[in-house]
């Protein structure tokens, strides 16, 4: 497939988000309006009120009903898109995972943003952190192409009938949401095509016939039954092979969009920035990651040896790219938008941390929790990380495991 | 005014219906909720599909790898019936326009209990019937949480013992009253809402279709007693519904597009008032009640008599009878 001739036109991350999901030929998107709202609905609706879709928009009144509507909708073999931020995914909590529990691959788009309290309405991934358990594919993006592209591949990459799994794509909150950027577009039908008309699975119902994966009066299948102690856990277990054949998937369906677009983002599981002959190295996940790029470029230009991970699916966890990317390098700073109040470090350092236990040359690792409420990330602020681990690299010692950075102390 | 089609049958044709809610589900012995599913489902009109909140009914006739519906059906949690039924309304919708689906009509019926409909769930039914979901809701009251142990809601009644309104020595039961929810949702000025009760069962089916046959939403307050939690006899659970409706604790009538009608069982009471039996007779067929008997705890049934008699009044008012 060769690169599709693309139009450029300014987008901030919101209506990126929201153009993504017009060419998606999406049937239902349910949304509701909870602070801190953002304008991927807003947008839509105006798509809806213009007739520009073919698509049942409900709005709810909860984010709660959100959820509720599109795992509904999708189990009756719609495609379905939600957006929330903050308190609103906090709420959607106990249906994220009836959305992966019944296997409805709903697409949601998660403008990461504080969650209260005090109340902020400002970028951190305190929310999608705060759900890395409920059974969801998290994809975050570092700026507003990245969302574009990213919304795209996600509805190829839960509607997968291997993976069949609601997908979450994080931007972040101002720093993409709010932020206009030239954005590269693809022409309607080459998305159309892309993504093509959602199939379901055969799956066997409880007379041990094979019947389509949704609600058919032609064939009554019983979703969401009472599922006790004989046969739970055997459920659990398939979202576990799932999130498993994700991690195929999700570099199949980046590297085909990749020819048409042009574009990539390392393996679509991990991008690693001038890492190869990197000592240190900083990981991160976001729109942080533009900013450390900056700073690996100057060090360079000073001959020092620096490169970044960026984890780009942080569920399901690409363990072996984190191995081979990290094993080797001196000294690596985890960087965590989010803080796990009494653990040691943040979410993202025990997942890094945990997966090259096992490496024999495993580098030394220090956390760095900052930008908590949409405080600031300067360039300053991530060279003076890299200072900290050159010296860690030459000394092998660590001060402190776990700090607190940009923050009156 | 749009009027409701007079739909009929006979008890023959009845008789003749496939069960879509099979038998040999796990509900107990006496389940008066089990017999009302089985009955709106004995109203479906053509191909329809049910969703179930977390309660009573979702456990008993579900269990992995077991099923008691032959139509397809759908749980996800306990708050959320009314946006279950919205989902699927707005996924049968869009794809019968895009011609994903079959060119037909598919109706729509979510069924939760009182915990499900007057507590946790009022939020998701309010928004679902403002915004004009095309589906029936049968709210299936057996009057407490009984799943998990007969804790009390907002649909029990005063004066009832429940887990979690114990008939103490000083509180005797529930002090607060039931929830009025048939008119809060006629006060959302939907097109059809209706009061039922498994003893008069020609009348809950007949009801039953009308909601179905409605263009918008529509709900169903079926009255369906429950032998543990009302600590009573389960070959009575007929018998004490109908008491429930000749005290007039629950009278039967319906509000189309917000007018307000007795339906024939409750209108013969307010024609001829000497046939109104008192309340007592309805509160001794269960142990719920029993504490309210002590000699100390007459107040509460006079009060519960004049509240029954307040509402009774309200009602005929509203039905332009008194």
């Amino acid at each position: 497939m060769a690169k599709v001739e693309q139009k450029i036109v300014p987008l901030n991350g919101d209506t990126a988000v929201a153009y993504a999901v017009k060419q998606c030929d999406v049937d239902v998107v349910a949304a509701y309006p909870i602070t801190p709202q953002t304008i991927i609905v807003e947008k839509f609706s105006e798509y809806v009120a213009d007739g520009e879709v073919d698509t049942a928009f409900v709005c709810v009144e909860s984010e709660h009903s959100a959820m509720t509507c599109s795992i509904t909708a999708s189990a009756t073999g719609a495609r379905t898109f939600t957006a929330t931020a903050s308190a609103g995914l906090a709420l959607m909590h106990e249906m994220l995972g009836v959305a992966s529990g019944c296997r409805t691959p709903v697409v949601m788009a998660v403008v990461n943003r504080a969650l209260s309290a005090p109340i902020n309405i400002h970028c951190d991934h305190s929310d999608s952190m705060a759900e890395r358990d409920m059974g969801w594919i998290q994809i975050y993006a570092e700026n507003s192409q990245e969302t574009y592209d990213s919304i795209i591949q996600a509805f190829k990459i839960a509607e997968n009938l291997e993976v069949m799994l609601p997908t979450m794509v994080g931007l972040d909150g101002f720093v993409l949401s709010h932020t206009l950027e030239n954005v590269s577009i693809f022409p309607d039908e080459v998305v159309k095509k892309f993504v093509g008309t959602r199939q379901v699975p055969r799956v066997m119902n409880h007379e041990g016939e094979l019947v389509p994966f949704k609600l058919d009066p032609e064939n009554p299948l019983t979703i969401g039954p009472l599922d006790l102690h004989d046969y739970y856990f055997e459920h659990k277990r398939q979202q576990e092979e799932a999130m498993r054949k994700a991690l195929d998937v999700i570099k199949q369906v980046h590297d085909e969009y990749a020819k048409q677009s042009g574009r990539s983002y390392g393996n679509g599981l991990v991008e690693a920035y001038r890492l190869d002959d990197a000592e240190i190295a900083a990981v991160c996940i976001g729109s942080t990651a533009g900013t450390v790029k900056t700073v690996v470029d100057e060090l360079r230009e000073n001959g020092i040896k620096a490169g970044l991970l960026r984890i780009r699916a942080f569920r399901p966890l690409p363990v072996k790219d984190i191995i081979s990317n990290l094993s080797g390098k001196k000294a690596v700073a985890v960087m965590d938008r989010a803080c796990s109040f009494g653990g040691n470090g943040g979410p993202m350092f025990h997942e890094i941390r945990h997966s090259v236990y096992d490496v024999p040359d495993r580098p030394h690792l220090v956390n760095y929790i900052y930008g908590l409420g949409g405080r600031d990330t300067p360039p300053y602020m991530i060279d003076s990380i890299y200072k900290e681990l050159q010296k860690i690299a030459e000394t092998g010692e660590i001060e402190n495991t776990v700090q607190f950075i940009g923050l009156r102390e | 005014m749009k009027r409701l089609s007079e739909w009929k049958f006979t008890s023959k044709e009845f008789a003749q219906t496939p069960e879509k809610f099979a038998s040999g589900h796990r509900a107990c012995a006496g389940c008066g909720p089990a017999i009302a599913l089985r009955l709106v489902m004995k109203a479906a009109r053509g191909p329809i599909i049910a969703t179930n909140s977390t309660g009573c009914m979702e456990v008993v006739s579900t269990i992995y790898p077991y099923t008691a519906w032959k139509i397809p059906w759908i749980h996800t949690a306990f708050e959320n019936v009314a946006a279950n039924a919205s989902g699927i309304e707005a996924a049968l919708k869009i794809l019968r326009k895009k011609g994903r689906i079959k060119d037909e009509h598919v109706d729509v019926v979510a069924f939760a209990g009182d915990g499900g409909t007057f507590d946790i769930g009022i939020q998701a039914l309010s928004g679902a019937v403002e915004r004009g979901h095309d589906f029936l809701y049968v709210l299936y009251d057996n009057e407490a949480y009984m799943n998990t142990g007969i804790q009390r809601s907002s649909g029990t009644p005063m004066g009832a013992w429940t887990t979690t309104s114990p008939a103490g020595k000083v509180i005797p039961g529930k002090p607060e009253r039931k929830k009025p929810i048939a008119d809060i949702m006629v006060a959302h000025e939907m097109p059809y809402v209706a009061t039922a009760n498994i003893a008069y069962w020609k009348d809950l089916v007949v009801k039953a279709r009308k909601g179905m046959e409605v263009n918008g939403p529509a709900f169903l307050h079926a009255f369906a007693p429950c032998p543990r939690g009302w600590r009573s006899e389960t070959e009575k659970t007929v018998e004490i519904a109908r008491l429930a409706v000749k005290t007039c604790v629950f009278p039967l009538w319906e509000a189309e597009y917000g007018e307000y009608k007795l339906s024939p069982q409750s209108k013969v009471i307010a024609l001829k008032p000497e046939k109104k039996k008192p309340v007592e007779t309805y509160l001794k067929t269960q142990r719920r009640f029993k504490h309210l008997f002590k000699p100390e705890n007459k107040h509460v049934l006079e009060e519960i008599q004049s509240e029954v008699d307040r509402r009774w009044q309200k009602l005929l008012k509203a039905c332009e009878i008194a």
